[in-house]
């Protein structure tokens, strides 16, 4: 009984849903006041997301003419839990708070295609031709990113080291076994193929969260928002959640498997936060310095380059780069 | 009655916009456009502008209602999940203003929201056309009035 109220905390409260979705509205409003700082604004106030999804969810559900509704009322709950589990199984780890390994990268990168899979069925679900448009972006966004993504985190897993004339390697797709492995011999980034590695990743995480370049699916001034189109009130509370947990996720992600995780001392705890922040605020720059491209050059640019780099990275660790 | 209080708070920090032209002559929807400039740096107050009516909560109207716009107005009005406001931007969406008695209108927008949703709520910023700082007025005394 008491292992599964402990797991029932984890999941929801700590680092679970309430913790990450708390940190993800902070991490949505320095987004949103670094991009104000960029144009010369003033920008929101701190609580500004936080009254964004309480509004959203006193608002009323509508459900559209063409919807069915079934599959269109479940899709923002999938999203928001299929974030919310991943956001735990980072953190879990991350925190050392698990006694026994919870989840492997396998996973995780499972967990966390789940909102942008949910977004896909649910604006197909609404019957809006432009919301249909936004899924099929969608879709060719995913099929872009997720091979490059995957090639790039695996790195972590294959990088062989030189440790006193023996050749070590994590060898394990497990987070904790990842972390282990950076705790003994230095983060994965500090080398070539880790270097290659996090950048290929960072830039597949600016379009897993759908940000300017990649933002294709919601290009709110050609297709209105695309796929959340028809979402108003609960639902796209919802979306707007899973979007928080998985800004919350994913830079942590990344710190885990490239830049060496959290240590539990205060320096420790710093330099994670400055990590994590740092990632953020890259993400937001490439953001407001960039203009949207068009779905067949990102897929051509995830499926060219990104893929590329992510490949011979993957290579050079396995040669001991 | 706590619950509607705080969601009620909510709305008045975070209300994101709609804009509809409704046959103006267009220099009301570029003092919209300005409002969102960075120079009246609207989000501080959190209003947003959003693509969708589904995601709105104010929808500005600006211009006389032209026949050919009547339903789709009506139909956005409705895709607007409750509670949902509007303000009218402009003389022309006030009473009409320069267009009154012309052949190609159907109404001002206030009187045709009516049509199909009798408690709709509105807030009149006169003005050919308003300077942005009023719009921004005009939002925020509609908001007190919840
Ligand atoms: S109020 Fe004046 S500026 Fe605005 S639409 Fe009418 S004529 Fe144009």
């Amino acid at each position: 009984m008491g292992a599964i109220a402990e797991w029932v905390f984890h999941l929801l409260v700590f680092p679970g849903v309430l913790f990450s979705v708390t940190l993800g509205l902070v991490l949505v409003w320095l987004e949103r006041k670094v991009t104000a700082l960029v144009q010369w604004r003033k920008g929101p106030p701190l609580a500004q997301p936080f009254w964004d999804v309480v509004k959203l969810f006193g608002k009323e559900t509508i459900l559209p003419a063409d919807s069915v509704p079934r599959a269109f009322l479940a899709m923002p709950l999938v999203a928001f839990a299929g974030a919310g589990v991943a956001a735990s199984l980072v953190w879990l780890p991350l925190l050392g708070l698990a006694e026994r390994p919870v989840g492997d990268l396998i996973v995780v990168l499972y967990l966390l295609a789940m909102p942008s899979l949910a977004l896909i069925l649910g604006a197909s679900a609404s019957g809006n031709p432009l919301a249909a448009i936004g899924a099929s972006r969608d879709v060719k966004l995913l099929l872009g990113y997720e091979l490059p993504f995957v090639a790039a985190l695996l790195v972590a897993a294959f990088q062989v080291r030189d440790v006193d004339g023996a050749q070590v390697s994590a060898g394990t797709l497990s987070l904790e076994g990842i972390l282990a492995f950076q705790q003994q011999v230095g983060s994965v980034l500090a080398r070539p193929s880790g270097l290659l590695a996090f950048l290929a990743a960072i830039i597949c995480v600016q379009a897993k969260l759908g940000r300017v370049p990649f933002d294709v699916a919601e290009a709110e001034t050609e297709i209105g928002e695309g796929a959340l189109l028809e979402y108003g009130g609960v639902g796209l509370g919802l979306f707007k959640l899973a979007h928080a947990l998985q800004l919350a996720t994913l830079p942590a992600l990344l710190v885990l498997v490239f830049w060496g995780g959290l240590t539990a001392t205060v320096w420790g705890v710093l330099a994670f936060a400055g990590k994590v922040l740092a990632i953020v605020v890259v993400v937001v720059l490439v953001e407001n310095t960039n203009p949207r491209v068009r779905i067949d050059q990102a897929l051509r640019f995830f499926w060219g380059p990104v893929a590329l780099v992510a490949l011979v990275a993957l290579l050079a660790a396995r040669l001991g780069y | 009655m706590l619950t509607k209080s705080i969601f009620t708070r909510a709305l008045k920090r975070s209300p994101w916009v709609f804009h509809v032209g409704t046959s103006g002559c267009n220099n009301c929807d570029i003092e919209i456009a300005d409002c969102l400039t960075p120079r009246f740096d609207v989000e501080r107050f959190g209003i947003k502008l959003v693509g969708s009516p589904r995601h709105a909560d104010v929808m500005l109207i600006s211009g006389p209602v032209s026949r050919a716009c009547r339903e789709v107005l009506q139909q956005a009005w409705l895709d607007m999940p409750q509670p949902r406001l509007a303000v009218m931007v402009g003389v022309c969406a006030c009473s009409m203003g320069a267009y009154k008695d012309a052949y190609s209108v159907s109404g001002p927008p206030d009187k045709v929201l009516r049509e199909v949703d009798p408690d709709a709520r509105f807030v009149y910023v006169p003005g050919c056309p308003p300077k942005p700082e009023t719009i921004v007025m005009g939002i925020v005394k509609l908001l007190g009035s919840l």
